[in-house]
């Protein structure tokens, strides 16, 4: 219950900062020119739009993830309303959850704007929706998982640092993520067994958000096979829970002097 | 950074919970994640094909890391190369969209040139078997990189090796010669796929040029002898068809030159470029003087 | 009952880099403060008086020693459903207005959404903040925060409630405010435990006090039992005294400012003061007052470690690395 309070007055806190409306503007725009690209070169309008728009989505949301999520617990406790909330009958677990989720709720709505916005570029350029067209919710979908992760990273890292130093490490990690599949073939290709095993533990402890990007087979319109739903959505699941279990962890021994 | 102090806020069984849940979580993503790589493998590759961002798109989302990203595809060509040689797979069909990408990212990754048109050119099962598209590649790759002359070499050796069309290997070992700061020998070697593709002008003439501008008395030796040893072939010919008009007209064989220069077919007695005299042997056949110094092996 | 229980609670930090220094910010602590009262924890900066009220909310964690609020354990959480904490210059949510703060703290103590807006518009009335009710917190006065910090402290309507320096930051009309409500709790058998280092404050509204320096407590008990403890002296004011007068209480005479036409005497002995007085009848002087000396906090405290250099340094430094 305390959770959801939480998280409703995290929400209500993030969407009155500027910053947010500002990228989701920016989003929006973005995705009405990739209407204007598509018309440049011939057939592949569709593509563009799609490519563009889903690849907006999810970097406006991984800025709006990363920028407030680095803020979500450090800010509170640089300026001393931890003291406040912390001696209300608020456990630290619930404090974390709550925050978290109250990210989580942000981002599920601007995503949600988002996506209208990516919608309406497709009516507009097709003058028409079809049932084709579901797929693409597919990707929202994978996007948000990603989201929920980078989310979780940001609040492990700001219960444990500054913001600065938190924007660059859940950067890091989010781009180290998406070349992970390199990293172990870079760890297989060298031929020491010692490398190969490091590259194995970091592929398989490291977030692996490769296998999250779908953006390409649905603008080409190709399904999204079953057994990725399953294994993205369950991945994810332990991936939030071993993160927020991390943050809860660090938080719960942390004094506040 | 704050270390973690004696305490916290929750009881320790509370704690060790938390972190038995937490190691759980993180060992069951690997069942997970394998699963998801191995239902990946198992894939149509022709599929594959589809997924591929475009290179010029990517350049333009990279945000100035083009390079970086070109490293990185080439280490994923050199990866799909080396399962696909693993697997005894006659098909590459994505070699060349990769190496389009890492190219298009990075003109001037002149590695992706290189070995890329080997992998592209050699014949199944070592490569994919698609010479034109090395061709494609590397005429791209002279083209972003003029200055680096050996692609043309890479590009004769396509034509030479895969194509065996000839003339061209020799135009394009013509033209990386003639790029400032080739080497030398591409000239040499533009002569002699002239000369085993049967191009004996132009490899006289390449060999006269090398002669001529050498700055080295060895390269200008070693050009004399080409030169030598095309005379002495293209000489050694005549000399055999001529042996073989006296022959028929005077229904007997030639014994020696010496009836050839009495015959009124040859003015004087034939000498080789070294100026050594000609020997017809008993065979019949006209033969270099064991004592020339030109070496008619020059031409192999 | 005990509405609070400190048994041997101390608090170590680790500092420097490689955190070898041991500092001890509290020495087994050991207090008792009874239900209904209103108890001051003393002590000038740095004394530990904030440590002690942190490590009872978990905000901090003792090194050893324990404590119990209301007879529950300190990571009790639901123990404060009962208990309210101000801590010291506090720091609310810039965003949020008085009102849709303390809606939240509501929330937060599980009050339904309408007794949480009764009781915040009462709260916010009772500490005269009724003009801003709609104001954003982050164009608060110093003082409208402190009183807002009272406010969401009492939103819960806690039996014990903690204030760190609540007057600080306040104007003498401020601080007036605060004292009636702490006597209004009071009152209504609640007990308050509050820090300070303004002896004023504690004389007026404490039943017992708790002296803290260097992290250990010097004394506990009813203040005028604690600085009475040595002798007080008595002030008297006179006009245009003669220097025969002056030379005549010259011996029994500790100090001696003049002022204009005014002189000030001290005299340390309660029992020469009855022989100033009749010295000054006798000389038939202008006696303007007759008031005691209190002794004030700084002298006890410098009375307690001895007047070196060293310790006003020592109480300096430990201010310092708060």
């Amino acid at each position: 219950m305390r959770v959801a309070t939480i998280a409703v007055h995290t929400f209500k806190e993030s969407v009155r900062q500027k910053v947010l409306y500002n990228l989701v503007a920016f989003a929006l725009l973005l995705i009405g020119a990739a209407i204007l690209f598509g018309s440049i070169s011939v057939g592949v309008e569709r593509t563009i739009l799609i490519t563009l728009g889903l690849s907006s989505i999810s970097v406006f949301g991984l800025l709006i993830a990363i920028f407030i999520g680095i803020d979500l617990v450090s800010k509170e406790i640089e300026r001393r309303t931890i003291y406040n909330i912390l001696s209300k009958p608020v456990s630290r677990v619930e404090f974390i959850l709550g925050k978290y989720s109250g990210l989580l709720l942000t981002l599920l709505v601007n995503t949600a704007v988002m996506t209208a916005g990516f919608y309406g570029a497709l009516f507009y350029q097709k003058r028409a929706l079809g049932p084709e067209d579901m797929v693409f919710l597919g990707a929202v979908y994978f996007i948000l998982l990603e989201l929920a992760m980078v989310v979780g990273i940001a609040v492990v890292f700001s219960c444990i640092s500054t913001p600065v130093l938190s924007v660059i490490c859940t950067f890091c990690l989010y781009v180290i993520g998406n070349f992970s599949t390199d990293l172990r073939t870079f760890g297989q290709e060298t031929g020491s067994a010692f490398l190969g095993t490091v590259c194995d533990i970091l592929y398989y402890s490291l977030p692996n958000f490769g296998d999250f990007n779908v953006i390409s087979r649905v603008a080409h319109a190709d399904n999204i096979p079953g057994y990725l739903w399953v294994g993205n959505s369950a991945y994810a699941a332990l991936y939030i829970t071993v993160l927020v279990s991390i943050a809860i962890l660090v938080f719960e021994q942390r004094e506040f002097r | 950074m704050t270390l973690p102090s004696p305490g916290g806020s929750q009881p320790r069984t509370y704690r060790r919970a938390c972190w038995a849940l937490l190691l759980l979580c993180l060992l069951g993503l690997i069942p997970i994640q394998r699963g998801i790589d191995r239902r990946k493998a198992g894939e149509p590759g022709a599929t594959e094909v589809l997924f591929l961002p475009s290179g010029k798109f990517l350049r333009r989302v990279s945000l100035g890391y083009e390079s970086l990203l070109a490293d990185i595809y080439w280490t994923r060509v050199v990866q799909y190369f080396g399962r696909k040689r693993l697997e005894h797979s006659n098909e590459f069909t994505l070699l060349g969209p990769l190496l389009q990408i890492t190219t298009d990212l990075d003109p001037h990754l002149i590695i992706a040139y290189r070995f890329g048109s080997i992998f592209l050119a050699d014949k199944p099962p070592q490569g994919a078997g698609q010479p034109s598209e090395a061709l494609a590649l590397l005429r791209r790759g002279i083209v972003a990189n003029p200055e680096y002359w050996r692609l043309w070499e890479d590009l004769g050796f396509v034509y030479y090796w895969d194509l065996k069309d000839y003339p061209a290997a020799v135009r394009a070992f013509q033209a990386g010669s003639e790029q400032p700061g080739a080497m030398d020998w591409m000239r040499a070697l533009a002569a002699r796929v002239a000369a085993a593709g049967g191009q004996m002008a132009t490899s006289r003439f390449l060999w006269s040029e090398i002669a001529r501008q050498a700055g080295n008395e060895q390269i200008r030796k070693n050009a004399e002898d080409h030169l030598w040893a095309l005379d002495a072939a293209e000489q050694i010919a005549k000399l055999n068809e001529l042996v073989a008009l006296y022959n028929s007209r005077q229904g007997q064989p030639a014994r020696s030159f010496q009836a050839l220069v009495a015959a009124g077919y040859l003015r004087a007695l034939p000498r080789d470029p070294s100026g050594a005299l000609y020997v017809l042997d008993a065979d019949g056949r006209v033969r270099l003087n064991p004592r020339s110094t030109v070496d008619l092996d020059l031409l192999q | 009952m005990l509405a609070l229980e400190t048994i041997e609670l101390t608090k170590d930090y680790r500092l420097g880099f490689w955190r070898n220094r041991i500092k001890r910010a509290l020495d087994r602590l050991s207090l008792q403060v009874e239900a209904g009262e209103v108890f001051g924890l003393l002590g000038p900066n740095g004394a530990g008086k904030t440590t002690t009220l942190k490590l009872l909310f978990r905000l901090i964690f003792p090194t050893s020693g324990t404590a119990r609020i209301l007879g529950k354990q300190l990571d009790d959480v639901s123990t404060r459903f009962r208990v309210s904490y101000l801590p010291e210059n506090p720091a609310f949510y810039d965003h949020l207005s008085a009102d849709e703060f303390l809606n939240y703290v509501a929330s937060l103590f599980g009050l339904s959404a309408a007794e949480g807006r009764r009781r915040s518009g009462e709260l916010i009335d009772q500490v005269g903040l009724s003009a801003s009710r709609h104001v954003p917190l982050r164009r608060f006065s110093k003082g409208m925060i402190q009183r807002l910090g009272i406010a969401q402290a009492l939103i819960n309507d806690p039996d014990l409630v903690v204030l760190d320096e609540p007057m600080s930051g306040l104007d003498p009309l401020g601080r007036r405010e605060v004292r009636e409500v702490i006597l209004r709790l009071k009152d209504r058998k609640k007990t308050v435990l509050f820090s300070t280092h303004i002896l004023t404050d504690a004389e007026t509204l404490c039943d017992r006090v708790a002296v803290l320096h260097h992290g250990r407590l010097q004394g506990c008990g009813e203040l005028n039992s604690i600085l009475s403890l040595g002798a007080s002296a008595t002030e008297l004011v006179l006009e245009g005294p003669s220097a025969e007068l002056l030379d005549e209480v010259a011996p029994y005479t500790s100090s001696l400012v003049r002022t204009g036409e005014r002189v000030r005497l001290e005299i340390p002995e309660e029992d020469q003061v009855q022989k100033a007085f009749e010295v000054i009848l006798r000389r038939r002087a202008k006696l303007i007052s007759v008031n005691p000396v209190k002794r004030s906090l700084e002298d006890y405290f410098l009375q307690k470690v001895g007047n070196s250099a060293e310790s006003s340094q020592e109480v300096a430094s430990v201010y310092d690395s708060n």
